[in-house]
């Protein structure tokens, strides 16, 4: 399917091209959704090897790598300029969020780990 | 309910008083608000309070008690014994690991509420502070549906919706003073879970949907219907999806509600893994993936410019997607990993489940599918404003309305199917009813103060939209007399509503079941305290490792206020275990013997009310007791009992229940006594006949005590004999 193949490397050109415009705190913050998404993998995967017992253990390792994840798109989406919903919310506000959100998930986990 | 109304003619009103006190008009508006609030406030606490000025300050019904002596252990033992408590008291010889088994969030709230008061110096016990705890969260609810109400429409619905939820008796019926249960508090959590997620979707703000993670974290400690919410909130999403409303807005407040909810949700032991094992939970994860692929699909359309790219990679995405979520789906519900939906919520779905597979479930005759007559009674005028509401929300759609639509029609589909559910439906229909009260009072109120040769403020008002179109309709004939009529009885069917609610509410709902009352000859009330006389016979008259056997239903009271252990109680956890006991019931009473002494009774304990005429007796609840106990043991058998198909206790009942322990130790020295003037003496006066085994014997067991209405009896097992 040459034409399918032909498709695709379009599509990655044009993704990296449009992503090389992104600005530099954007891509931070993808970075660091990109290392927690790794993390849970590498989490699953080791739970696959050694068994999931405890599974509070595991399902708080997991959950703090995809919540931890998740508030991050979620800053993303709020201090990125070109989003006209969220223009009138100031970045320092959006931030002081995600971290007051991190606080509550790490704390849970905490307690979740037994 | 006036206040809504006031506030719209504020202006036109001759308000000597608030002229005179020189205020502006918002501060005019803003006075009347707080003080209708605050009546409100007032008044959903008061109109609770009936039993307690009736009778007197005690917990009603059944599993209040054993809500009440949990926090009762809390309070003396402190917060780690309570969360690590083993209850050896109840399910002899099993036991109940309580902290494990039990929703903690209205006994931490109680006792939070108590060590409070104690820190203010008030020093009041702690059955106080229970007896009070729902009236007070009722009104906490109606400042939460004020809220909620300005949220979705404007702070005039919210006044209504308030007005009207204070006194909605299908709420009130499960927050009288005195009903210490979980749905006092869980209606609270689950209107303040639901206010703040719609909040946090409107502003897309973190710290709203945080706040919403916790409403959902106080809704899940507090009561098993939080699964309610898990699924409303994910269904509320996809019709979202489905609708074109996908927002950026949606996905963070989503997003950080679920996972945070989650986490905070999965800390209640009684909780534990169902969030990622359940199948009752998966719609929740499933939606939770689904927003990711939009997110994602959102993003890239955003950064390619090319539409026709754009289209093929959308058609790889969704099918890579769709056949990874079914496979996984599949993989889940066929190993068994994922659990399927259990029996209390699955009968739910298919409301003939029960009956077949489940009786206890089936045998609670809260679980009943609804009569109209109790949708009228508990809803009164909302019944028909629940449509009109209905209207005004989609002429007027947004995502908040597009919620409260569906948390309206999917808590009426259910409430339905199970009486009980009326509870959970009743917020949703007083916002509802009162977005078409506030919408239509404005309108007619505007009409009024029209003037008739104006043209831009002349025609219904219908919303905004039809300002903007200009259109001048001219004004009809006496419009101004009809709108007056209109609005009077308007007033007219509120004012109807308070009455009819709290009728309802001083009638019907305020009777704490454990004391019962009746009007004598001369219509003087007479009271019958019964179970508490039997109870605390109990307490003081038996060595205190006595083992009480009874019907479940009794259970919770027995330990509560017996302080004796039993061998079954209301939490019904272990099917084998009550059917052994509802077969030692139906047994003739040497095979009873044998039953007790394997699990060690001392004491036999039933409920009759051929005396008083009190028809919730143990007679009346046998044929359970053969059911599910046949269900088990298939010695018993149902037809053994009846007659043709007819159950009957009188001379022509069938051999088999004229000699089953349950006849005997209800009926003992019954055949002598005369309960009618002019009815033959053992005339039951419940079901109406002269019962047909008078002479009954008593082997393996004798009468200990016999409360003065005979509504109690307890029976002392003797111990076996030394010669055999």
């Amino acid at each position: 399917m040459p034409k399918a193949a032909a498709d695709a490397k379009l599509l990655i050109q044009s993704l990296n091209k449009a992503y090389a415009a992104t600005p530099t705190n954007l891509k931070i913050i993808d970075l660091y959704v990109l290392f927690a998404v790794v993390t849970a993998l590498v989490q699953v995967v080791y739970m696959g090897i050694v068994g999931s017992f405890p599974f509070n253990s595991f399902l708080s390792g997991v959950l703090s790598c995809i919540g931890t994840a998740v508030l991050a798109v979620c800053l993303r989406i709020q201090v990125n300029k070109d989003n006209k919903e969220f223009k009138d919310l100031p970045p320092e506000r959006a931030f002081a969020d995600f971290v007051l959100c991190n606080l509550v998930l790490h704390l849970v986990i905490m307690n979740f780990l037994g | 309910m006036a206040a809504a109304a006031a506030s719209a003619m504020l202006d036109s009103l001759p308000a000597p008083l608030l002229r005179s006190l020189r205020l502006k008009t918002k501060q005019q508006e803003l006075l009347l608000r707080v003080s209708a609030l605050a009546l409100i406030y007032v008044l959903a606490f008061a109109v609770r309070l009936f039993s307690v000025l009736r009778y007197e300050s005690m917990i009603h019904e059944f599993d209040p008690y054993f809500n009440y002596r949990t926090t009762l252990y809390l309070t003396e033992h402190g917060y780690a014994e309570f969360w690590n408590w083993f209850d050896s008291e109840s399910w002899y010889p099993l036991g109940r690991v309580v902290g494990g088994t039990l929703f903690p969030g209205l006994m931490v709230t109680a006792a939070l509420l108590h060590r409070l008061l104690r820190a203010l110096s008030l020093a009041v016990h702690i059955r106080e502070v229970c007896v009070l705890t729902a009236p007070f969260f009722a009104a906490n609810t109606t400042l939460v549906a004020y809220a909620f109400g300005r949220e979705i429409w404007d702070s005039g619905a919210g006044l209504v919706a308030a007005a009207l939820i204070a006194v909605c008796p299908g709420y009130i019926s499960r927050s009288v003073a005195g009903s210490y249960d979980n749905e006092g508090v869980a209606i609270f959590a689950l209107l303040l879970t639901f206010y703040l997620f719609v909040r946090a979707v409107n502003t897309g703000s973190l710290a709203w949907a945080l706040a919403a993670a916790f409403g959902y974290f106080y809704m899940v400690s507090a009561w098993g219907g939080y699964v309610f919410i898990i699924n409303l909130l994910p269904l509320y999403v996809l019709v979202l999806l489905v609708t074109g409303r996908y927002s950026q807005r949606l996905y963070v407040a989503y997003n950080c509600t679920y996972v945070l909810g989650m986490l905070l949700g999965m800390q209640i032991r009684f909780v534990g893994f169902q969030h990622v094992q359940s199948g009752e939970h998966m719609a929740a994860m499933g939606v939770f993936f689904l927003l990711q692929v939009f997110f994602f699909l959102d993003w890239v359309k955003y950064m390619l410019d090319d539409v026709k790219l754009f289209k093929s990679f959308l058609r790889i995405t969704l099918t890579c997607v769709i056949s990874v979520g079914t496979l996984a789906l599949g993989i889940g519900t066929a190993s068994g990993y994922i659990s399927p939906w259990t029996g209390r919520f699955y009968s739910l779905l298919d409301p003939t489940y029960a009956k077949d597979h489940i009786p206890i479930i089936a045998s609670v005759s809260e679980h009943q599918p609804t009569a109209w007559s109790s949708f009228m009674f508990d809803f009164h005028i909302l019944l028909f404003l629940f449509p009109a509401g209905l209207y005004f929300c989609f002429k007027r759609l947004s995502d908040a309305t597009i919620f409260i639509v569906m948390y309206g029609l999917t808590s009426m589909y259910f409430a339905g199917v199970m009486v009980r559910l009326i509870l959970v439906a009743a917020p949703a229909v007083c916002l509802i009813s009162a977005i078409a009260v506030s919408a239509t009072i404005k309108n007619l109120t505007t009409l009024i103060r029209t003037k008739s040769k104006s043209p831009q403020t002349t025609g219904k008002v219908t919303g905004s939209k039809a300002a903007a179109k200009g259109a001048v309709d001219q004004p009809l004939p006496f419009q101004h007399n009809a709108a007056i009529a209109l609005l009077l009885g308007a007033f007219y069917l509120l004012s109807r509503y308070a009455i009819h609610c709290t009728w309802v509410t001083s009638e019907a709902y305020s009777s704490p079941s454990i004391v019962l009352s009746a009007r004598g000859h001369n219509g003087g009330r007479v009271i019958f305290d019964d179970y508490r006389e039997a109870y605390y016979w109990l307490r003081q008259n038996t060595p205190t490792d006595a083992k009480i056997m009874s019907w479940w239903d009794y259970g919770y009271q027995i330990t509560a206020m017996g302080n004796r252990t039993v061998i079954v109680d209301n939490n019904t956890w272990n099917n084998t275990h009550i059917a052994t006991v509802g077969r030692a019931m139906s047994s003739y009473e040497d095979e009873a013997y044998e039953i007790m002494q394997s699990l060690d009774v001392n004491y036999v304990l039933v409920v009759f009310g051929g005396v008083t005429g009190y028809s919730s007796d143990d007679i009346n609840k046998f044929l359970w007791m053969v059911r599910i106990g046949g269900g088990v043991f298939p010695v018993i058998k149902e037809p053994d009992y009846l007659v043709n198909g007819e159950y009957r206790v009188d001379k022509g009942a069938s051999p088999k229940m004229l000699n089953c322990l349950m006849y005997k130790l209800c009926y003992y020295r019954f055949g002598e006594l005369t309960t009618e003037y002019g009815k033959p003496p053992g005339y039951d006066r419940v079901r109406g006949v002269e019962i047909g085994n008078k002479d009954i014997k008593l082997e393996y067991l004798e009468e200990a005590y016999t409360t003065s209405n005979w509504i109690v009896r307890i029976y002392k097992v003797k111990p076996p004999k030394n010669r055999s």
